[in-house]
């Protein structure tokens, strides 16, 4: 879909992008990272010709880029930043519509255009069509920045470290959602960030980059099991890497007291013991310790109103592992069935731990690291 | 009561040259517009180019009214023309000023995400720099009005006419109705221009970007 080839980009003496080639498959959640000033940012710039390469081509789709008038492809591509940037002069509807206005679609496809995807993005158009980016928190307004960039049904998309400035449970959230659209609209994303648990969070392939450079080009459970020596490991963080997983045992690395609530729990309750326990989500268990499922806090707040009590919303198809289940086991539950969280169960049926990814990695360190 | 007297005598002269008094100013002021909007989005696009302009529209400014008309009188002669290039000159400043500073001010960021969305130049202008900095424009051109309502006063030393005819003819009659008659007008038409301009900055200002009261 996104070939790089040979290219470099120079600004005077220094060299921000080094001979970089790189190609980016259809339908791919690619994530750029690496220390600031590594170029990712320029590299993800050069996609939509917001920065022009020294030498060498960009090619998408087979074309070479710079031979495509600079506006009509970047209204092709859509573009997502920190700073979010909505126009605060302009209401919620005329953000999300403008690279449809610029494309001079008619008014009433636009319009229906922009309540799909307020309805897609989880907030009612009778609610939010007319209002003003300074009515709305952080977190909805990068919600907006992100249906802003689908409007045109783009089918690449450039984010440069979209949550960066949301506070980190929010930014938890809109990771989840973003995964969840990419189920569903299968986009080219490439993604830019400096913090190594949301890249292995989201990331199908991770570059990891280094003074212009692109060191290694791998699936997150590659990096994480294989890391090029040097730099990446260092990067990655000792702490995170995993190696010889098949020696570590589920029982020695899991979260020994998981957060857990009785099915009959009101949501209010669960959501008030996920902000004390600052987590988001809670084992669901009965009163023996019986492990009956899990809820997250999406699920939590999504149901507030239909539902009462977390029996009513648990998730009870969950998967999980045993005591003396290894490491490569839990990975692979997680790459393959797309979650996060992966409960530890006992014999006898009760949850005796948890796993989630970022406890896997922070875990992992302590103990390789020491 | 002498005062009242004086605009039930005369409410034709009041008049003609409160009209004559609006007639001036507003030439200026909306020459200013025309050419100075444009010169402050242009400065913005040349930081060089900026920094000489704004320099000498300071300089202008600086210089003091009755000594600037004096200075252009050999030139131009006496009249309203040369009147209004003065009065132009005086309002250049404050409205090349704010525009250049209105459109400045507008963050980097949403530049960068409408050019990145794949707006013209000619868009950015438009949809993006201008809309969030009308306020300040506008502030400039308020300020440029209430000046300019004063400085047309003195005008009438180099006979433009307006309401400062009646203040000159007052002081050398020594009639104090008639410099009243000149002066209250002159200084109510400055209040009312302020804050009728004051209401405008706000309609102008988008709705999304009004504090909230």
């Amino acid at each position: 879909m996104i070939s790089f080839k040979n290219v470099t980009k120079r600004y005077d003496n220094f060299v921000a992008v080094d001979n970089l080639t790189l190609d980016i498959n259809k339908g791919e959640f690619i994530v750029l990272i690496g220390p600031s000033g590594c170029g990712k940012t320029t590299t993800l710039r050069m996609i939509n010709r917001l920065i022009e390469p020294t030498e060498g081509a960009i090619y998408i789709k087979g074309t070479d880029i710079s031979k495509i008038d600079a506006v009509e492809l970047r209204r092709n591509i859509g573009y997502v930043i920190q700073q979010i940037a909505l126009f605060p002069h302009m209401t919620i509807a005329q953000n999300i519509g403008l690279v449809p206005y610029l494309k001079n679609w008619p008014e009433k496809k636009r319009k229906q255009r922009v309540e799909e995807l307020l309805e897609f993005v989880g907030m009612p158009p009778s609610e939010f069509y007319n209002r003003y980016p300074n009515e709305l928190s952080g977190g909805q307004q990068q919600r907006i920045g992100v249906a802003r960039a689908l409007a045109a049904d783009p089918e690449i998309i450039l984010m440069d470290e979209p949550f960066g400035a949301v506070d980190p449970i929010t930014r938890t959230t809109l990771q989840e959602e973003l995964l969840r659209m990419q189920d569903k609209l299968e986009k080219t994303i490439v993604f830019v960030t400096h913090d190594m648990d949301e890249a292995l969070k989201l990331a199908d392939k991770i570059a990891i980059m280094k003074d212009g450079k692109v060191l290694q080009y791998d699936s997150p459970d590659q990096l994480l099991v294989n890391p090029a020596h040097g730099f990446v490991e260092e990067f990655i963080g000792r702490d995170r890497l995993l190696k010889q997983p098949e020696y570590i045992n589920v029982k020695d690395i899991m979260i020994k007291n998981p957060v857990t609530i009785l099915p009959e729990r009101t949501l209010t309750y669960a959501l008030e013991k996920m902000r004390l326990e600052k987590v988001d989500s809670l084992m669901v268990v009965d009163e023996s310790g019986r492990f009956i499922g899990l809820t997250t806090a999406k699920d939590v707040l999504e149901n507030f109103d239909r539902a009462e009590r977390v029996s009513e919303i648990l998730t009870t198809n969950v998967h999980y592992v045993t005591e003396d289940a290894n490491i490569s086991q839990v990975l692979s539950i997680m790459a393959q069935k797309q979650v996060g969280y992966v409960p530890v169960i006992s014999e006898d049926n009760k949850l005796t731990g948890l796993i989630t990814r970022s406890s896997l990695v922070n875990v992992l360190g302590q103990r390789l690291t020491v | 009561m002498t005062l009242f007297n004086f605009f039930i005598n005369n409410p034709d002269t009041v008049f003609r040259l409160i009209l004559e008094h609006l007639q001036l100013t507003g030439s200026a002021i909306l020459t200013a517009i025309i050419i100075g909007v444009p010169l402050g989005i242009a400065l913005t696009r040349n930081k060089h180019l900026a920094n000489i302009m704004l320099a000498v529209t300071s300089v202008f400014q600086t210089i003091p009214s009755i000594a600037f008309f004096g200075l252009l009188i050999p030139f131009l002669g006496i009249g309203k023309r040369t009147a209004i290039l003065v009065l132009f000159l005086y309002a250049l400043l404050p409205i090349v000023k704010n525009t250049y500073t209105g459109i400045k001010e507008v963050s980097p960021f949403m530049i960068d995400a409408g050019r990145g969305m794949g707006m013209t130049n000619m868009q950015i202008l438009r949809m993006v720099e201008l809309p969030q900095s009308l306020s300040v424009i506008m502030a400039g051109v308020r300020i440029a009005t209430v000046i300019n309502i004063g400085t047309t006063t003195i005008a009438a030393y180099i006979g433009a006419g307006g309401l400062g005819e009646l203040i000159f003819t007052g002081i050398q009659m020594y009639r104090n109705e008639m410099i009243l008659a000149g002066a209250l007008p002159a200084a109510l038409l400055a209040i009312l221009a302020d804050q009728v301009l004051g209401y405008v900055e706000l309609m102008l200002t988008p709705k999304g970007l009004r504090k909230k009261r």
